[in-house]
C-alpha cells in the first residue's frame, strides 16, 4: 500500500514532461501512462481490487485524481501541438488579404441622416416635398412681400410664370401645416435650387435641412433648448453656442445661431474671420403671419423653424475646400468619405 | 456698411473699444464681418519741429533741416526735398527704424553726400491721402516727440457691417450710434459742425401740397406716388472748393474718396443721417424748374458714369422745364451735376418709393449709396432735420446763403404708425417673463415712444423703423435689447409629433444602404443638364445652354461622371444615385399648369474589374459583363419597384422590369460613352422607385427531411432560352422540385451544330416524408419528356 502510494507520487513527477513534448514524445508517454494495455497508471488501477477496503479507497481516490490530471495536461498539449500545426512554414502573413469592393454613401447623405438622426432624439418626424414649387409656397405664404429682392427672377430658375424650382426647404413647412394639426415637429431634407454658378462656394444646387416645430406654448426658451441641444450633440458636449438677431421674412424674432469654430476651437483663425465662431444656421419663432397663412391660429400656436446647409456644414467638419467636389463624383473622393458608413 | 469708430465716438460723446463695439453690435443688431484698423500702422511717426532750414550742399532742390524730434541726443539733421518746409513748423517725422505704409523701413543713408536720420513725410507717404505737392504741416500743440498718432485725430478703426435687409437705419451712423447708447446707458448727440451756425437755415414746415415756388425755382411735384415727400432747398453764392480737413477724414475713414465741398457734404449727411442727397446746379436748370414725373417712354438721360440710359414710365424722374436731370433716387446727371464753377446750389432732400426704386436699379443694372438706401426705406419723418444739418454744413464749408425757407411738399403727410404691445405676450412668445417697465425701458432706449394703453402698451414706431408693424416686431426688439443670451435654453415639456414619417425617407434609406453594402458609392449629380428626352422640362432662365433641362432620367448624367472619373484614370467605377427625374406635366398636377410631374429614380453604372485584384490569383481579374449588371439590376428592381417582373428588353438589348399595370418601370443594357481606350465596358441600370409596401416575411418551416439532387445537361435548340425550358420543368415536375438553378453552358463540339447545351442542378424535397430515389427519377423523365414535346429539348448523350 505504501508502495503504492509512494509509486502513484514519482508518477505524478512525470506530469511535468508533458508541456514540453513533441507530437511523438506526448503519444509515448500517453501509452506509457495511460495506455489501455500496458499503461503504468492502468496497472495501477487494475490492481485496486486486490486491496484491503481501507487502502482500495485511499489508492483509489489517489489514482483516479491522477488520472484525470494526466489526461487534463495530455488534452491540453494536444490541443497546443494541432495550433502550431497550422502555421504554414515559409508564408508571409504580412502579406494583403483577399479584398472586396467597397461603396458608401456620399458624405451629404450622412451628414443629412446624423442630424435628422439628433433630432428624431428630440421628438422630430421626417418629411419631404416636391422640387417644383408655386412662388405661394416657395414666398408668399412665408411672408415673403411681393416685391421682396429674394423673388428677383434672377435669383431663381422659373419653369413657368408662377412655377419654379424652390429655393428652400420652407416650402415644405406651409405644405405640412396645410395637411398637420400641431403638435408637429419635423425636419425636411432637400435640394434646393439658386440661380448662383458653380465657384468653390456656391452651386446651382445644394442641399438644405429645415426644422419646424409649432404647438401651443412653445416659446424663445424652447427654441434655443432645441437647437443648443443639437449643436452639442452634432459637435461635442462642450461646444459653445450664440444666438444673435438676424432677418427672415418667416420667423420673428430671428436668430442666427453660431457655434464655436470647430478649428480653432474659439481662439481665432482664417476659416472663422478671426471671430472665433461659426454661423450654422437661421433660425427663429415662426412669424405669425405664416401660421396664418396655412390657417394656423397664430393667438393660439407658436413655434420656432430653422434651415442649414449639409454641403457647407460637411465642408467645415471636414475640412473641404471646394463644394464642387461634392458633385464630380471622383470615386476617390467618395471613397474617402465611405468609412462613415454606420 | 462701413462706419468708423471715430465717427461714432463723436456722436455719442464716449471712447469706444473697437473689439467691445464690434461684439456688441453682433450680438444686439447687425454682425460686424471685420474690425479693419486705420493708419495703425504710423506707430512709429513723431510729431517733429523744424528748427532751422539750410540748402543742401550738393543738391539745389533738397534742403538740409534741423530737427527737434523730442530725443534725447538733441536737434538732428534730415535731408528734405520739399518746398514747402519752413523752420517753426511741425511736421510729421519718420525715424530711422520707422516702417510706412508700403511697407518703406527707413534707414540712415546718405542723401547726395549727406546723412540724413529719417525723414520729414507729406501725406500721401503716411497713406492720408493723395496730396504729395510737399510734407504734411501739421496743426497742433503737441510737443516734439510726441506720438503722430496721439497728436493728430486718424487713428481709427473700420466696422464692416452685415446689416439686415430690415435695418435700414442701421445703414448711418446716428442709428448705430444709437443702438449703442441703448446698451451704454449714454445718450447720441449730433456733434457741433466746424464753423456752423443752424441759424443760417430759415424755418420751414411741409405742406399738404404738390407744387411750390423756392427762391425762383418752380417746383412740381407730378408723381407722388414714386415721391410721396418732396424737398428743395436753394442755396445762392457759394464756391465749390476743396473739404476741410475734418470733412475730408470722416470720408476716407469709411472708405470715400473726398471729391468737393458740396459732394462731401452731402455724402457726409447721408453717412450720419441715413438722408440721400442731391445737389445740382442752378445755372444748368432751365425753367428754372424741378419737376418729379414718371419717365416717359424711352427718354434718355446719361448719368454721372457717362452711360447713357433709356428709362421708362416705371421709373421716377427729376427733371428741369425741359428734360430729366436725375433718375430719381438712382443716380444724376452728368450735366446738372455740381461743377467748380457753381455758384447757385439746388438740394434735393426726398423720399422715394422702396419698390420703384428697387425696380429702377435693376432694370437699369445701376446702383448707388442713395439707391441701396431708398430701396430699404429712409425715415419719412426725419427729412426736414436731415435737410437743415446739410444746409448748415454746405454753408460751413461753401460758403453762400439760404433766402427763402425750402420747400417740403408733402401731399398725403403721414402720422407716426402706433402698434400696441400686450406685456403678457412678450412672457407667452419669449418663454421668460419680461417686467412692464423693462419692456417700457428697453423700446425707449432705442426711440419708441410707449405709452399704456388699457392692459396694453401704445407704442409710437419711429421714422426710421418701417420694419415695425406688428405685436411680434416689438417682442423681437425686446428680445434683442435684452439680449437673446439673457433667455435659459432649458428643456421643457413637448409633445411629440403628429406627423408622420415620409414613407419614401425610410424607402431611400434602405435603398442606399444595400447598393452602397453592393459595392457602389453614391453619387449626387445636377440635376440640370442638355435635353435627355422629349418629355424634357425646361428651364426659362438657365445659367447656360447646357444646363438648360430638367433630367427625365440619372443616367444621362452618371455617365458624365463615370467620363469624368475616365479623365482622372479611375478606371473602376461604380456608382449609384437615387434623386428626382422631371417629365413635363399634364397641367392637373397639384399646382396647375407649368409644373412638372416629380418622380424619385435610382440608376446606377458600373464598370471596371468584378472585384479587386489579388495576389493569389495569378490572372488577371476579369471585369464586369452583363451578368454583373443583371445580378445588381435585379437587386436595384427588388429594392424600388416590389414586385416587378423582370424581361428581356424588346429590342434584345438588356433587360427591362415591368410593374403591376404592365408599364416599364426599368431598364437595364451596355451604355454607349466617351471611353478611353483602356477603359472596361460600361453598363447601367435606372428603375423608378416606386412605394409599394412589402410584403411581411412570414417563417417557414425548415425541412427536417433530406433532399434529393439530380443534375440534367439539356440540348437546346436555337431560339429556346433557358427561362423557358426552366419554366417547363417546373411546372412538369410539380411542387417536390424545390430549387432549379443553372450551372454551366456549353457550345461547341459534340452537340449538334446550332444547338448549345445547358445544365441544371435540381433539387426535390418533400418536406413531410423522405423521397425514394425512383420516385424523383419518374418525376425528372416527366418533365424531359414535357421538354422533348413542347421544346424539342432533349437529354445531352454523355
Ligand atoms: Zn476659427
Amino acid at each position: 500500500m505504501r508502495d503504492l502510494l509512494a509509486s502513484l507520487d514519482g508518477l505524478r513527477e512525470r506530469l511535468r514532461e508533458i508541456p514540453q513534448a513533441d507530437e511523438r514524445r506526448l503519444q509515448e508517454l500517453k501509452t506509457e501512462i495511460l495506455g489501455r494495455k500496458a499503461g503504468v497508471l492502468t496497472d495501477i488501477l487494475k490492481a485496486l481490487p486486490g486491496l484491503a477496503p481501507e487502502a482500495r479507497k485511499a489508492a483509489g481516490g489517489a489514482a483516479n485524481a491522477l488520472k484525470r490530471e494526466f489526461e487534463t495536461a495530455i488534452d491540453a498539449r494536444e490541443r497546443e501541438l494541432a495550433h502550431a500545426a497550422r502555421r504554414i512554414p515559409g508564408v508571409d502573413l504580412t502579406m494583403p488579404g483577399r479584398p472586396q469592393w467597397r461603396g458608401g454613401l456620399h458624405l451629404v447623405t450622412q451628414v443629412v441622416d446624423e442630424i435628422c438622426e439628433i433630432f428624431r432624439e428630440l421628438g422630430f418626424t421626417r418629411v419631404v416635398g416636391p422640387e417644383a414649387e408655386t412662388e405661394r409656397y416657395n414666398f408668399f405664404a412665408l411672408n415673403f412681400p411681393r416685391d421682396h429682392p429674394a423673388l428677383d427672377a434672377q435669383d431663381s430658375f422659373y419653369l413657368g410664370d408662377d412655377v419654379l424650382l424652390r429655393t428652400h426647404t420652407s416650402p415644405v413647412q406651409i405644405r405640412t401645416l396645410e395637411t398637420y394639426r400641431p403638435p408637429v415637429r419635423v425636419v425636411i431634407p432637400g435640394q434646393v435650387y439658386r440661380r448662383d454658378p458653380f465657384d468653390p462656394s456656391h452651386s446651382p444646387v445644394f442641399e438644405q435641412l429645415e426644422g419646424l416645430a409649432v404647438d401651443e406654448g412653445l416659446s424663445f426658451v424652447d427654441f434655443k433648448a432645441t437647437l443648443s441641444a443639437f449643436a452639442r450633440k452634432f459637435f461635442s458636449a462642450d461646444t459653445q453656442v450664440r444666438f444673435r438677431p438676424s432677418f427672415f421674412p418667416f420667423t420673428e424674432p430671428s436668430a442666427e445661431m453660431d457655434v464655436q469654430c470647430q478649428i480653432c476651437m474659439g481662439s481665432g483663425c482664417p476659416t472663422c474671420k478671426q471671430t472665433g465662431w461659426m454661423e450654422i444656421l437661421g433660425s427663429g419663432m415662426v412669424h405669425p403671419a405664416v401660421l396664418e397663412n396655412c390657417g394656423v391660429d397664430s393667438e393660439r400656436y407658436t413655434g420656432f423653424a430653422w434651415g442649414m446647409g449639409p454641403h457647407r456644414i460637411a465642408m467645415s467638419r471636414h475640412g473641404i475646400p471646394d463644394i464642387r467636389l461634392f458633385f464630380e463624383s471622383d470615386v476617390r473622393f467618395l471613397e474617402q468619405f465611405a468609412g462613415l458608413v454606420r | 456698411m462701413i462706419v468708423s469708430r471715430r465717427w461714432l465716438e463723436a456722436l455719442l460723446g464716449c471712447a469706444l473699444d473697437a473689439r467691445e463695439t464690434a461684439e456688441r453690435l453682433t450680438m444686439q443688431c447687425a454682425a460686424v464681418d471685420a474690425v479693419l484698423p486705420l493708419h495703425q500702422e504710423l506707430d512709429g511717426v513723431l510729431v517733429a519741429r523744424v528748427l532751422e532750414v539750410r540748402p543742401h550742399p550738393n543738391a539745389d532742390r533738397l534742403s538740409l533741416c534741423l530737427v527737434d524730434a523730442g530725443g534725447a541726443e538733441g536737434p538732428i539733421e534730415v535731408v528734405c526735398g520739399a518746398p514747402n518746409v519752413q523752420a517753426g513748423k511741425t511736421y510729421p517725422y519718420a525715424p530711422v527704424g520707422a516702417v510706412l505704409p508700403g511697407g518703406l523701413k527707413l534707414e540712415r543713408k546718405k542723401i547726395r553726400g549727406v546723412v540724413s536720420n529719417g525723414m520729414l513725410c507729406s501725406a500721401r507717404e503716411l497713406g492720408l491721402g493723395l496730396d504729395h505737392e510737399g510734407i504734411l504741416e501739421l496743426d497742433t500743440t503737441a510737443a516734439p516727440g510726441a506720438r503722430f498718432l496721439d497728436a493728430v485725430p486718424v487713428a481709427d478703426h473700420q466696422f464692416v457691417l452685415d446689416v439686415n435687409a430690415n435695418r435700414p437705419d442701421l445703414l448711418c451712423h446716428k442709428g448705430v450710434a444709437r443702438e449703442l447708447a441703448a446698451a451704454l446707458g449714454a445718450a447720441v448727440k449730433l456733434p457741433a459742425i466746424p464753423g456752423g451756425n443752424p441759424a443760417v437755415v430759415p424755418s420751414f414746415r411741409p405742406v399738404a401740397a404738390a407744387q411750390g415756388v423756392v427762391d425762383g425755382v418752380e417746383v412740381r411735384l407730378e408723381d407722388p406716388e414714386g415721391a410721396p415727400r418732396y424737398m428743395i432747398a436753394v442755396i445762392r453764392g457759394m464756391t465749390v472748393g476743396k473739404s476741410p480737413a475734418w470733412l475730408a477724414s470722416r470720408l476716407t475713414a469709411v472708405g470715400q474718396r473726398p471729391i468737393n465741398n458740396v459732394v462731401d457734404a452731402t455724402n457726409y449727411i447721408l453717412h450720419e443721417l441715413n438722408q440721400p442727397l442731391h445737389a445740382f446746379d442752378l445755372a444748368r436748370l432751365r425753367g428754372p424748374a424741378v419737376v418729379v414725373r414718371r419717365a416717359r417712354p424711352m427718354e434718355r438721360v446719361v448719368t454721372l458714369d457717362g452711360v447713357e440710359r433709356t428709362m421708362t414710365p416705371d421709373m421716377t424722374a427729376i427733371c428741369d422745364a425741359e428734360r430729366p436731370t436725375i433718375v430719381a433716387g438712382v443716380m444724376g446727371s452728368a450735366e446738372s451735376e455740381v461743377s467748380e464753377a457753381t455758384t447757385d446750389l439746388v438740394l434735393e432732400c426726398a423720399y422715394f418709393q422702396p419698390t420703384r426704386i428697387r425696380r429702377t436699379r435693376r432694370a437699369l443694372e445701376l446702383s448707388s449709396d442713395s439707391s441701396y438706401r431708398f430701396e430699404r426705406g429712409i425715415d419719412l419723418l426725419g427729412m426736414p432735420d436731415a435737410l437743415r444739418r446739410a444746409i448748415e454744413l454746405i454753408v460751413a464749408v461753401a460758403g453762400g446763403a439760404v433766402r427763402e425757407p425750402p420747400l417740403d411738399l408733402w401731399p398725403q403727410p403721414e402720422q407716426p404708425r402706433t402698434v400696441f404691445l400686450r406685456p403678457e405676450r412678450v412672457a407667452h412668445l419669449l418663454g421668460v417673463s419680461v417686467a412692464r417697465g423693462e419692456i417700457e425701458r428697453l423700446l425707449s432706449s432705442v426711440g419708441f415712444v410707449v405709452a399704456p394703453k388699457d392692459e396694453r402698451l401704445a407704442v409710437q414706431v419711429p421714422g426710421w423703423r418701417p420694419d415695425v408693424t406688428r405685436e411680434v416686431d416689438l417682442i423681437e426688439e425686446v428680445a434683442r435689447l435684452r439680449g437673446y443670451d439673457t433667455f435659459p435654453d432649458e428643456w421643457r415639456p413637448f409633445r411629440p409629433s403628429a406627423v408622420p414619417d415620409a414613407p419614401v425617407e425610410h424607402l431611400l434609406a434602405r435603398i442606399r444602404e444595400q447598393l452602397a453594402r453592393a459595392g457602389f458609392y453614391e453619387a449626387r449629380t445636377i440635376p440640370l443638364g442638355p435635353a435627355d428626352g422629349p418629355e424634357s422640362v425646361e428651364v426659362l432662365n438657365p445659367l447656360s445652354a447646357e444646363e438648360r433641362y430638367l433630367r427625365t432620367r440619372l443616367l444621362p448624367g452618371l455617365v458624365r461622371r463615370v467620363e469624368h472619373n475616365w479623365s482622372n484614370r479611375n478606371r473602376d467605377v461604380r456608382l449609384f444615385e437615387v434623386g428626382t427625374v422631371f417629365r413635363r406635366g399634364k397641367g392637373q398636377g397639384a399646382m396647375g399648369t407649368g409644373a412638372p410631374e416629380e418622380q424619385v429614380s435610382l440608376a446606377g453604372v458600373l464598370t471596371g474589374a468584378r472585384r479587386p485584384p489579388h495576389w493569389t490569383e495569378a490572372a488577371k481579374v476579369p471585369d464586369m459583363d452583363i451578368w454583373d449588371l443583371k445580378q445588381h439590376f435585379e437587386l436595384a428592381v427588388g429594392l424600388a419597384c416590389q414586385g416587378a417582373a423582370m424581361q428581356v428588353a424588346a429590342d434584345g438589348v438588356g433587360w427591362e422590369a415591368v410593374g403591376a399595370g404592365g408599364e416599364i418601370v426599368g431598364r437595364a443594357s451596355a451604355l454607349e460613352s466617351d471611353a478611353p481606350v483602356w477603359a472596361a465596358p460600361l453598363f447601367g441600370f435606372e428603375v423608378r422607385v416606386g412605394l409599394g409596401a412589402p410584403a411581411l416575411q412570414q417563417y417557414r418551416p425548415l425541412p427536417a427531411t433530406p433532399p434529393v439532387e439530380r443534375d440534367v445537361a439539356l440540348v437546346l435548340p436555337a431560339g429556346v432560352t433557358a427561362a423557358a425550358v426552366s419554366e417547363r420543368f417546373r411546372r412538369a415536375a410539380g411542387p417536390l422540385l424545390e430549387r432549379l438553378e443553372v450551372f454551366d453552358e456549353y457550345r461547341g463540339d459534340n452537340i449538334p451544330a446550332g444547338t448549345r447545351s445547358v445544365a441544371w442542378h435540381c433539387s426535390f424535397r418533400d418536406p413531410a416524408r423522405t423521397l425514394e430515389q425512383a420516385e424523383v427519377d419518374r418525376l425528372v423523365a416527366a418533365a424531359l419528356r414535357v421538354l422533348e414535346d413542347e421544346l424539342d429539348v432533349r437529354r445531352r448523350e454523355s
